[in-house]
């Protein structure tokens, strides 16, 4: 064990500071391990998120020495023993209180994406998919909605003007696993243009860095969307294979 | 608080804003750096035809394809007629979308940290909607992977003596080889042989497009580390070339002429 | 007494989790005017941890399977204390509601031949757990949270429920509020359907969340429904014991189900030692039996290892305290010798990262270390099999917060079938329910006014007791006197205890006010605790044997005469606990006869 100082922002959206908190840390701690001891033993009314503790729920976001992560998957015996460790809440998001913040542009944007549009299942009644098919899917599908990516992401971190026109990183990832989902015959191409704003992201990659699940979301999800983008906006010879084959461009099952 | 924010303290928008406490800077710096001295080489490089680029059985690749005779406008090099398309395919490269995004825009300048422009359109206006034709330049940079690779091979084949080898035609072959990698481990290229695709099982067409998008996928994980060894190559096999063809430094090789 | 916002629902769902969503969807469905409140953010409910997978008969890698071998397999794990009908709907509708997962857009790991995947899992005899590598929660979840969103359902986050309304005895509303305004909230609704999940807060080691407080069941007991079972309560065998500070949590069974092992300090595999005579016809003999079967289970038997879990809770609990445990306390679980590197990187990558990051152990290259946490409650409110009701007309309640299903013992994977299955009934004869009430019962507003003077009283307390003291003593009181292995002193000390927290918890005070305050949060949920932790308590005093998750070292052996009655806990009217033994029904002959099929 041994006393450390924790620096927890405290406030609300009317303002706030740091407040140093010296903790007995044991050994193995994460940082909300030891924001969850001060809100015991010394602020119970600390305001903090939190369910699983292990990495799982994605409730437990903050900034930690200025690094968005998840407070429960972060040992304190990453940090230099002899120096605080400042825990702040997301930026992106409206302030609560202390380091809970709101989040619910999340829920909202959630709402407008057209949901899972299946084709009919074989004549038994069953979906068959490959393993190969639904590799990448379930890469998508490991998100836990921890709202890091969104949060590191500058187009809407650096510039709130823009949370009208783009959805961010996490609904990339969804929008990603619905267009590539083996059994969906829906096409998004336009809504993710024209609502979601792919073109905002100059693949910068920042949200791929923070990603506690690992997803690859620029390369993986943001990279082929704008791709796809590309099929039906901004190439003529792919808009002439198109038409020539029959299809017509943002028809349902236009990207066989 | 009266005045409405835009983002709650302890946060506040504008450049370099940012809780963070370690060296974010360190990196932007260094790409700053690589990308503005060995663009700017390049830059230099095909404007100096008059500086020798070719011996024996090297030629620079800077300038291959060799569709040149000799040039005396100083503003005219040959390499310009070919040039454009791989600094396109640069310019427009998803990585390299990356590296200057944060260095030289700095939009942002590290992760968590401030962008500088106060407005910020992305992608989504000129000029950086062009972006979007990246796969144009990909299909020109495909031309070159066979020009660039019977130049390599030529590296081999002195126009006097014939067969034979030397350092520089090794340094050819490999800048041949990361150039390819490079090309190959391209983003658009993954999404059109494949990645384009929904179902990858269901057809024999969808299963080999399959395979290939997974080649291509396993080499697009290290795309980064194909774009900087292609550029530092491609500038080291010009110089050394260069070095060599003025005779500034000897090229060990089985050909007695140089 | 500050204003409050009333809204009105024909059926109000409680709980986010994958029972209180599949009730909403169900009772959407039915056209019901629905809305669903939870405690924490949407998605992040306790089904987001379920690791290992989803138990049904689908007969995708074993086509020897069907519901009735899994129905038996649920009965004898349960040690008979189940249900029967519950255990057969279960059983039989089970393959349909994971289908329709798939259909809402669910992507589970994939047969050869394109089929769902399933997984060999303790207590079950074919390979019959439907996942996604080790986070099937998640895949439930998210997919279940889509289809709500795509149905419009309405949905507050963040909002706990902590009275049910009445009205001549039939349910009309609840009260709520916002943790993050604490505002109080009111709902009118025709139906309520409780899904609000486990306990596991009443212990110090458990895998289980600040969310499992026992509300569901404490609302369904103060508002005069029945909990039934409450003596049975699921310690699983393999959670996390280094570092102190993760203790409790959980190491998926799929981790012996792929192939694991558990070992003591001399490198035995001492499972083989508990074998009890019950199980001995279906288990191997030999280590090479058991190895064997992983790739051939026709001509093999199961691995001790895959023994329901209070055979291997119990069995671990006995190896540490013979002082062959490993240094820190608990057993070594070894997937690194049984598989390579990529497949265990692919088939349990939460383990890997999890291990790698909290305890600084690469499982691909050394042993776990493992020991018994408390993670689930058989018992919970008394329903009809077929409705989901409660005996109180109007309450309705499916998932962890339900009984009857488990018996004594629950099987690994049979909770996330068990969320769709009566998840989905719920919703749907809620919804019946709401349609045919002829108008809608009425609210009283001083009843609301009691209540929330009730509500707001710690901040009116002044130097009164730490709530987070008296949920700390709570849990060191239950994990030392009611945990694993139980005595009839150590239980009556527990209700002791129990009471002089009751006592202390009618004068908590929390400092600061009512915006986002977790110590006025966890103020109100001291009342639930309490209730839960007598219900267990005093249902394990009563319980003189030991079956299933419910051991006394007093009374070690099963006892024919306590199978024939289950324990039911309601409140009297002077709002103290008693109990009732209820018999239990005979089983039909059809059923008998498949309980008997070998
Ligand atoms: C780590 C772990 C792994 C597991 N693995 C598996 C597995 O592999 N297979 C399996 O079958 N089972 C598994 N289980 C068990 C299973 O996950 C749970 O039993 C199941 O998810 C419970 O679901 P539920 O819908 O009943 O409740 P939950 O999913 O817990 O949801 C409860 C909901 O109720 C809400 N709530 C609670 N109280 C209130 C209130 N007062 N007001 C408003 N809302 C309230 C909560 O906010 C939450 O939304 C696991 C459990 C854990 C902890
Ligand atoms: S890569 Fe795109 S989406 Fe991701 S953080 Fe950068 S700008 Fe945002
Ligand atoms: S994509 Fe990754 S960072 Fe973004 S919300 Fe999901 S898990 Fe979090
Ligand atoms: S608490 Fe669940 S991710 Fe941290
Ligand atoms: S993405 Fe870099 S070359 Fe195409």
């Amino acid at each position: 064990m041994a006393l450390r100082t924790i620096s927890i922002y405290r406030g609300d959206s009317g303002g706030g500071r740091f407040v140093d908190f010296q903790v007995d840390v044991e050994e193995g701690n994460v940082v909300l391990d030891v924001v969850l001891k001060v809100q015991a033993e010394q602020a119970p009314d600390l305001a903090v998120r939190w369910n699983c503790k292990a990495g799982r729920c994605g409730s437990c976001s903050a900034e930690i020495n200025g690094h968005p992560r998840l407070m429960c998957m972060t040992r304190m015996s990453m940090f230099p023993a002899d120096r605080p460790v400042y825990v702040a809440p997301l930026k992106t998001f409206p302030l609560v209180k202390d380091l809970v913040t709101d989040v619910s542009l999340n829920y909202q944007i959630a709402k407008t994406i057209p949901p899972f549009q299946p084709r009919p299942p074989d004549p038994d009644g069953l979906y068959r998919m490959s393993q190969e098919d639904v590799d990448r899917v379930q890469e998508f599908r490991r998100c836990i909605e921890c709202f890091l990516c969104q949060n590191v992401c500058h187009v809407i971190r650096d510039h709130p003007e823009n949370k009208a026109r783009f959805y961010g990183p996490r609904w990339f990832v969804r929008l990603a696993e619905l267009e590539m989902h083996p059994l969906d015959t829906a096409d998004r191409r336009q809504l993710i243009r024209e609502m979601a704003g792919v073109g905002f992201c100059n693949v910068t990659k920042c949200c791929t860095e923070v990603c506690p699940e690992h997803i690859k979301i620029t390369d993986n999800a943001i990279i082929p969307l704008k791709e796809r983008v590309v099929d039906l906006y901004f190439d003529p010879l792919r808009w002439l294979a198109d038409r020539l084959k029959g299809k017509r461009p943002g028809a349902v099952g236009a990207q066989q | 608080m009266a005045q409405r924010q835009a983002v709650a303290p302890p946060h506040r928008l504008g450049f370099a804003a940012t809780l963070r406490r370690d060296t974010w800077w360190v990196e932007p710096a260094l790409v700053l750096a690589a990308l503005t001295v060995f663009f700017g080489y390049l830059t230099v490089s095909a404007f100096l035809d008059n500086w020798a680029f070719e011996i024996g059985p090297y030629l620079s690749p800077v300038f291959e394809p060799k569709l040149h005779g000799v040039y005396s406008q100083w503003w005219f090099s040959p390499a310009l007629l070919i040039l454009w398309g791989p600094a396109g395919f640069r310019l427009t490269c998803y990585y390299y979308r990356l590296a200057y995004g944060r260095s030289v825009f700095m939009s942002p300048p590290a992760c968590a940290v401030g962008d500088l422009p106060p407005r910020y359109y992305g992608e989504t206006r000129f000029p950086f909607i062009l972006q979007n034709v990246h796969r144009y330049f990909l299909y020109v940079a495909l031309v070159f992977i066979p020009l660039l690779w019977i130049g390599a091979i030529r590296g081999f084949h002195d126009p006097d003596e014939g067969w034979g080898v030397g350092l520089g035609s090794f340094m050819l072959v490999i800048n041949a080889a990361l150039l390819s990698l490079y090309t190959f481990s391209c983003h658009s290229l993954r999404h059109l042989v494949g990645g384009g695709l929904d179902c990858f099982s269901c057809s024999l067409y969808n299963r080999t497009r399959h395979r290939i998008w997974s080649w291509v996928s396993r080499l697009n994980a290290n795309h980064r580390l194909y774009a900087w060894a292609s550029l530092v190559f491609i500038v080291a096999t010009d110089v050394y070339i260069r070095l060599v063809a003025n005779g500034h430094i000897t090229d060990p090789n089985t050909w007695s002429r140089f | 007494m500050p204003g409050y916002e009333v809204h009105e629902y024909d059926v109000l769902v409680v709980g986010a989790g994958g029972a209180g969503l599949r009730a909403a969807i169900a009772a959407a469905e039915e056209g019901a005017r629905t809305a669903v409140v939870c405690k924490s953010l949407l998605g992040k409910a306790h089904t987001v941890m379920a690791e290992g997978g989803i138990a049904a008969a689908l007969g995708t890698v074993d086509p020897d399977d069907n519901w009735r071998v899994h129905f038996r397999d649920t009965m004898r794990g349960g040690k008979l204390m189940n249900d029967w009908r519950m255990a057969m709907i279960h059983a039989q509708e089970a393959p349909e509601r994971v289908l329709e997962l798939e259909r809402w857009g669910a992507v589970f790991d994939r047969t050869r031949d394109g089929r769902i995947l399933q997984r060999p899992f303790g207590g079950h005899r074919y390979s019959r757990l439907a996942h996604v590598g080790d986070r099937t929660g998640l895949e439930m979840i998210r997919t279940l949270q889509q289809k709500a969103v795509a149905l419009g359902i309405d949905v507050f986050m963040e909002t706990t429920v902590s009275r049910i309304l009445t009205d001549a005895g039939r349910v009309a509303g609840a009260v709520a509020y916002r943790r993050e305004s604490g505002e109080l909230l009111v709902f009118r609704a025709r139906a309520v359907v409780l899904a609000t999940g486990g306990v596991g807060k009443c212990y110090k080691i458990t895998s289980n969340s600040w969310e499992y407080t026992g509300d569901g069941h404490s609302l369904a007991y103060w508002a005069g429904a029945d909990l039934m079972d409450m003596e049975f309560v699921q310690f699983h065998p393999t959670g996390m014991v280094w570092p102190p500070s993760v203790r409790g949590i959980l190491v998926t069974e799929g981790v012996r189900g792929e192939g694991g092992v558990l070992l003591n300090n001399k490198g035995e595999r001492f499972m083989f030692n508990y074998i009890p005579e019950y199980y001995r016809a279906e288990t191997a003999e030999s280590v090479d039996e058991a190895d064997r079967w992983y790739t051939d289970k026709r001509n093999n038997r199961r691995p001790p290892e895959l023994l329901p879990r209070d055979v291997v809770a119990r069995a671990i609990n006995s190896e540490i305290k013979a002082g062959r445990g490993s240094p820190h306390g608990g057993v070594f679980l070894d997937i690194a010798t049984r598989m390579g590197r990529e497949q265990i990187l692919r088939k349990l990558p939460g383990m890997y990262e999890q291990f790698l990051r909290l305890a600084d152990v690469d499982i691909t290259k050394e042993p776990m270390e493992v020991g018994p946490t408390m993670h689930y409650i058989m018992g919970g409110v008394r329903v009809d099999a077929e409705t989901a009701a409660t005996t109180v007309p109007g309450l309705y309640a499916a998932g962890e917060v339900a009984a009857g299903l488990h018996g004594a013992n629950r099987l690994g994977g049979n909770s996330l079938s068990d969320l769709l299955v009566f998840g989905r009934r719920a919703g749907l004869h809620a919804a019946r329910y709401a349609a045919s009430l002829a108008q809608v019962p009425s609210i009283s507003g001083d009843e609301i006014e009691e209540i929330a003077n009730e509500m707001y009283a710690p901040f009116h307390c002044a130097d009164g007791e730490n709530p987070f003291s008296i949920q700390k003593e709570l849990q060191e009181t239950m994990q030392d006197l009611v945990g694993i292995v139980r005595t009839g002193d150590e239980l009556k000390e527990a209700l002791r205890r129990i009471q002089a927290l009751k006592e202390r918890a009618q004068r908590v005070s929390v400092p600061g006010n009512q915006q986002y305050n977790p110590g006025w949060h966890l103020a109100m949920d001291l009342r639930s605790l309490l209730t839960v932790a007598e219900g267990i308590a005093l249902s394990a005093l009563e319980r003189k044997e030991s079956r299933g998750a419910h051991t006394r070292e007093d009374y070690p052996k099963e006892d024919p005469e306590q199978a024939k009655f289950n324990l039911v806990v309601r409140r009297n009217s002077d709002g103290e606990p008693v109990l009732e033994k209820v018999p239990r029904p005979e089983l039909p002959e059809e059923v008998r006869k498949i309980l008997e099929e070998a």
